[in-house]
């Protein structure tokens, strides 16, 4: 009975964080290997600088609009993607699985003359149908998920062609789905979201931080979180004031400006998976099983029910995808989601910040992620490259990502910080 | 034994198929102290736990706590009695922070939302009841903690719900010495907080250093449950290795292997 002398001193109480330590914090874990989303600012840092001074065309506003829908297929898809790389799974079949439930909303418009709102729900339900069959194949069966959806990938591609029976083009004439992708908000409604947006950030940082201080726990320096309200509001601001400015070339045939209602689409469904992911136990319970299966498992965590989940969460946004680019498209096509969509949805995930190994990653990596790729299409396109280097340049862009992700790995590992 | 056992398994039997694992397995654990339950591989010590733990279902034999005769069907049985099992492997995850980990499962919420301030508050005050004075942030990723630190964390987590029967499988094995005195320190703590605990181990300063009793498995037998007062370290290698140590351990007869001999020989010089 060596019970040894253990004099009850109490916990060290970590000293009081100040701006300067919680910037120290911050490089700690960047040499640490835990990058987050630095490379992919970065990267949009550099190549907004470098496509402005080689097309000045590229600053203009129509062009920052443009950016958006381009993109908004691509990163609605992402951010579904990012649920399941959260696991450390992959859904080749995303790409395609939008372009099937964009055929389903297509030819239930065109063909049975439904409603948009039935057909966007059928979309849906589409999606959902095929992710609780990837999830059931993956997760009950046991197949891996690389392979089941590279199956998924060449049925889903049959699919649409059956749908929209053979090479035909399916156009869409509804004016609320072709509104997604090509109407904007009146400028005052996008001040009014803006500022919004920004009060009920600066409410929630506020509330839990001062809900923290009472309860005599560790707090952030105020001066952090006031200057993350502070940049919200100054990107959110700049944002809507520029999408605010005139775009049309001929003012007097039409007029064109305001936030396009993609924007606010986006924005909505990144607060809602940012705040099933950080705060809610469904959430926590994704990245458990990404981090360690066994341990979740133990945790009492149903595991199968979790892999299940997060298939049906990406194609269900796979079909929101669709809905987009269908509209955007006007159409819907062989090519629905097809080509270099999927890779470029992985790819954005990937160069946000999102981990190929499951465990690490974030909502808002899919819109960082997706600006990169926006960007770097758009400005080749307007540089004038052929489509053969856009997809080489991406395809190396991609390989980069994934470099840093398995390089900070290794790093972090080394570390002990991840 | 003055003080009536917490949990108590009477003729456990287990068998995987054709194997017996375990054979009329007597266990008992008394509150406040800490039971070392030692055995060669394979002498079943994991599947014991499994057993009480709700892992395994038994084939035979019953589980008693707090003197009521009590079923075990699954993990969340033995959770609801208040026994937790703290793994070889931890069973912690990497990409979470101390408090996430130590939640994890059952965390709190109000509402939908996750209960953040409760559960830091919560752990800190676990840790801070323990002791624990190593850990620099409650909001640090799991897998920036040493191995000592790592196994403090999980044996928290298991201390967290109010349990009273906590049961360490191997702690120390992969620990330097430095980590081993720390964990066997808070292993010290938790019997001497009014808790039952059970030590797997193959180390026996760890098992002399802690424990008050020391229970040992022989081939699926529970061959003997004594004071570790009461026994030496060459006793209970003994009960290990060969299943009796003079008048501890089975009787000759029970013991089914080449063991026997010894005593079943007429000693020499007896004819005469």
């Amino acid at each position: 009975m060596t019970s040894t002398a253990h004099h009850l001193e109490p916990v060290a109480v970590a000293p009081k964080p100040t701006v300067g330590s919680h910037v120290r914090d911050y490089l700690g874990r960047v040499r640490g290997g835990d990058l987050g989303s630095l490379p992919a600012v970065l990267g949009l840092i550099v190549l907004c600088v470098f496509f402005a001074v080689m097309r000045p065309v590229f600053f203009s506003a129509g062009n920052f609009a443009n950016l958006f829908t381009q993109g908004a297929a691509v990163i609605i898809i992402a951010m579904g993607l990012i649920f399941v790389l959260l696991l450390g799974e992959i859904d080749l079949s995303a790409g395609f699985a939008s372009g099937v439930c964009a055929a389903v909303l297509a030819q239930l418009m065109a063909e049975q003359g439904a409603p948009w709102y039935v057909a966007v729900f059928a979309a849906i339900a589409t999606g959902v149908v095929i992710g609780l069959v990837l999830g059931f194949l993956v997760a009950k069966v046991g197949i891996p998920s690389f392979v089941v959806t590279l199956a998924g990938f060449l049925a889903f591609q049959g699919t649409v062609l059956l749908l929209i029976k053979g090479g035909t083009n399916v156009s869409i004439r509804d004016d609320v789905i072709l509104a997604i992708a090509n109407n904007n908000l009146a400028p005052v409604l996008g001040w009014v979201l803006a500022v919004l947006g920004v009060a009920g950030y600066a409410v929630v940082t506020l509330l839990s931080r001062r809900r923290r201080a009472a309860r005599g726990l560790v707090t952030e320096p105020l001066a952090v979180a006031v200057g993350r309200i502070a940049a919200l509001a100054v990107i959110l601001g700049i944002a809507v004031f520029v999408l605010n400015q005139e775009r049309s070339r001929n003012v007097v045939v039409v007029s064109l400006k305001g936030v396009p209602i993609v924007v606010p689409i986006i924005a909505a469904l990144l607060i809602i998976w940012t705040f099933v992911l950080r705060r809610t136990a469904y959430g926590r319970h994704i990245y458990a099983v990404g981090g360690n299966r066994e341990a979740a498992r133990r945790a009492g965590i149903n595991v199968d029910r979790i892999r299940i989940s997060v298939f049906v969460i990406c194609s269900g946004m796979a079909a929101m995808g669709g809905i987009v680019a269908a509209s955007r498209a006007n159409s819907v096509d062989a090519n629905t989601g097809g080509s270099n969509v999927l890779l470029y949805a992985v790819g954005a995930a990937v160069i946000g910040g999102t981990s190929l190994f499951g465990g690490k990653g974030r909502v808002l990596d899919a819109l960082l992620g997706g600006a990169v790729i926006a960007v770097i299409d758009n400005g080749m396109g307007l540089m004038g490259l052929s489509s053969g280097q856009k997809f080489v340049f991406t395809g190396v862009v991609l390989l980069l990502a994934a470099g840093v992700d398995a390089l900070s790995r290794r790093r972090a590992a080394a570390t002990g910080t991840r | 034994m003055s003080v009536t056992p917490l949990l108590e398994a009477r003729g456990i039997d287990k068998r995987f198929g054709p194997v017996q694992v375990l054979k009329d397995v007597d266990f008992a654990v008394t509150p406040g102290e800490v039971t070392a339950l030692v055995g060669d591989n394979g002498a079943g010590k994991s599947t014991l736990v499994k057993c009480i733990s709700g892992i395994y279902p038994i084939d035979a034999g019953e589980f008693h706590f707090d003197g009521q005769p009590v079923t075990i069907h699954g993990p969340r049985d033995a959770a609801a009695l208040g026994i937790e099992v703290v793994y070889q492997d931890l069973a912690l995850c990497d990409n979470l922070d101390i408090v996430q980990n130590m939640f994890l499962g059952r965390e709190k919420r109000s509402g939908l939302v996750l209960d953040e301030p409760t559960m830091e508050q919560m752990a800190a005050e676990t840790l801070a009841g323990l002791s624990v004075r190593t850990v620099k942030s409650l909001r640090q990723h799991v897998a920036s903690l040493s191995g000592g630190q790592r196994q403090t964390v999980a044996i928290a987590k298991a201390v967290l719900w109010n349990s009273k029967v906590v049961i360490l499988d191997e702690p120390t094995a992969a620990l330097g010495v430095a980590q081993t005195a720390q964990v066997l320190e808070l292993v010290r703590r938790l019997a001497d907080r009014g808790l039952s605990v059970v030590l797997i181990s193959h180390n026996m300063n760890d098992v002399f250093a802690v424990s008050d009793r020391i229970a040992a498995l022989y081939l699926g037998q529970m061959v003997a449950q004594v004071k570790t007062t009461d026994v030496t370290h060459a006793q209970v290698v003994e009960l290990i290795t060969a299943g009796r140590s003079g008048d501890l351990g089975l009787p000759a007869e029970k013991i089914d292997n080449g063991v026997e001999y010894a005593d079943t020989l007429t000693p020499p010089g007896a004819e005469q």
